[in-house]
């Protein structure tokens, strides 16, 4: 197939889009009032303010005055996560439930946490990333002020049993935070039905721009103030509102929130042939669970190569894909979310993470197709890690068994 | 992260791969735990080293840094080659990012590695000559 430029990674970011743009370039240029101000500028500046949080709000099942604009995911968790901590411990509760596969901004909230005198329980997963509400309730203790898992996995795309730990956590009545960062705009959620306390959201995920996001917060939680200052964001996260970047989200989310049953129909098709095509490679095995899974999202493993080397040739290529190996990470450890799951170092480091966006086509994963087995058997002919594989398990170099 | 041209360039057009049959001296370094494997094949005639290939389970950095360890012995006396460092390796690729500097390590180990069985072939006992060299095993950042 001809070469072309296939943007595979919407897990990581996505691109502005053309009607998210429009509505907000005129609050750059025109509407650029401070929504503070008293004038008609700044009023029009805060009706914009007010009809994106409606907006934000009636995507996730929330009330208007439940809708905290933030920076982006990683704020909007450390918001949450610290804060719940800070309630819990006014009332001598210092346990948190998390699970092994959050994303770093859980994680490393979580461990800030445990150098603060906080005890979390990390729990673990099972071989396809899933955590169960069983696990979660026998985990809750007298003293255990917060549970916080994601929506959905970013590296594999599982999604959690949500509704379930809700209610878990609704029984039981400790809050529930969930990071839905992966989720929004790609699986139905009503944070009522759902009994979710906090959710954390981000704009770049589903269209909107870098640099803005949300954070749910049901009425009746008080979380500490974020940032002392203004008034704004009912006095919790001060500082001039980004009202392009708000306005942005609130378009972003709708549309993204708008046709969720028929783009997962039609995007999970494409990931599931995308999936089979690359299940023909002999010695790749796919991470996470085929069926709870993000209607974008492939994880695949490869054995005998190196996942970073895998993403420069498949970017030599035109195509754009993210990996778990150690040396994406700055780190020698592979992904956490993969060695969770079960897999050995070796078998991680040859990940590979394709993210399809809803303008993916079947071309593009005809294009990925036609492309990535040359790469595979390129790397493992170079491989000496593949060489030993062969011979160890009397396999043909391009791994078939031999007769 | 961001890579200079002659990285991308010794990455997307490795220089030596692949093995040479009978070589004079193989070494491999590194370990699949931590995600790099580089096995170094030489082959010595007179003193000089005449050919030298690689094969490298890695990343990008890895294979770059295998393919011009291999450019920089190939051709010159065994007493050269043995001084390579992988501060040479790391110039000569115009620079690599800090995350990626073991990377060059790893060659100047495995060219060493790939010395030392040449030494050994021959009755020589390569540690007077190439000192003792760090292993991967010793390395501090994996717990294998």
């Amino acid at each position: 197939m001809e070469k072309r430029f296939v943007y595979a990674d919407n897990a990581a970011t996505t691109r502005v889009t053309k009607n998210v743009l429009d509505v907000m370039l005129p609050y750059f240029t025109e509407g650029y009032g401070n929504a503070s101000s008293i004038y008609q500028l700044g009023m029009d500046a805060a009706k914009a303010v007010l009809a994106a949080r409606e907006k934000v709000a009636a995507a996730l099942g929330a009330k208007v005055n439940e809708i905290y604009f933030t920076a982006g995911g990683s704020e909007s968790d450390n918001w949450a996560i610290k804060g719940a901590a800070e309630l819990g411990a006014k009332k001598g509760k210092k346990h948190i439930i998390t699970t092994a596969i959050e994303h770093h901004a859980v994680l490393h909230t979580c461990e800030y946490l445990e150098k603060h005198g906080f005890e979390v329980t990390y729990l673990p997963v099972d071989e396809y990333g899933r955590v169960t509400a069983q696990q979660v309730a026998d985990a809750i203790r007298e003293d255990t002020c917060l549970v916080t898992i994601m929506f959905a996995n970013n590296e594999i795309g599982t999604i959690m049993p949500i509704p379930e730990i809700g209610a878990v956590c609704k029984e039981k009545k400790v809050m529930f935070h969930t990071d839905a960062v992966q989720a929004v705009g790609h699986v139905e959620i009503d944070v009522k039905a759902m009994d979710i306390d906090m959710l954390s959201l981000s704009g770049h995920k589903i269209h909107a721009p870098k640099g803005i996001g949300a954070l749910y917060m049901r009425n009746g939680i008080a979380l500490p103030n974020l940032i002392a200052g203004g008034a704004q964001e009912r006095g919790k996260r001060a500082g001039t509102e980004n009202v392009p970047g708000i306005v942005g989200l609130a378009e972003a989310i709708t549309t993204a929130c708008a046709d969720i049953p028929e783009k997962t129909v039609r995007i999970s098709a494409l990931r599931d042939k995308l999936i089979e095509g690359i299940l023909k490679i002999p010695q790749t095995r796919l991470n996470g669970d085929a069926k709870q899974r993000l209607a974008g999202n492939v994880n695949v493993s490869i054995r005998g190569i190196e996942g970073e080397s895998l993403l420069l040739m498949l970017d030599l290529n035109g195509i754009c894909a993210s990996s778990g190996s150690a040396c994406t990470s700055g780190s020698l450890d592979p992904s956490h979310v993969l060695l969770a799951i079960g897999l050995p170092h070796e078998i991680a480091h040859g990940s590979l993470r394709l993210s399809l966006g809803e303008d993916a086509t079947e071309e593009d994963v005809d294009y990925i197709l036609s492309v990535l087995p040359g790469i595979v058997a390129r790397l493992r002919s170079m491989s000496p890690l593949w060489e030993r594989v062969c011979k160890n398990e009397n396999l043909n170099p391009d791994g078939t068994p031999k007769a | 992260m961001i890579y200079s041209e002659k990285v991308m360039d010794h990455f997307a057009n490795p220089r030596n791969v692949g093995e040479i049959e009978n070589a004079d001296g193989i070494g491999e370094v590194g370990n699949a735990k931590c995600g790099d494997i580089m096995k170094m094949y030489l082959k010595i005639d007179n003193g000089i080293i005449t050919d030298a290939k690689f094969k490298t389970f890695g990343c990008g950095a890895a294979v770059a840094t295998s393919s011009m360890a291999t450019e920089l012995i190939k051709g010159k006396p065994v007493e050269d080659a043995v001084k390579l460092t992988n501060k040479a390796v790391i110039e000569a690729l115009d620079g690599l990012p800090p995350a990626k500097l073991h990377c060059s390590v790893l060659a100047e180990q495995a060219t060493k590695a790939a010395l030392a069985d040449y030494y050994r072939k021959n009755g020589i006992d390569p540690e007077p000559i190439l000192g003792k060299f760090a292993d991967c095993e010793d390395c501090e950042n994996c717990g294998v």
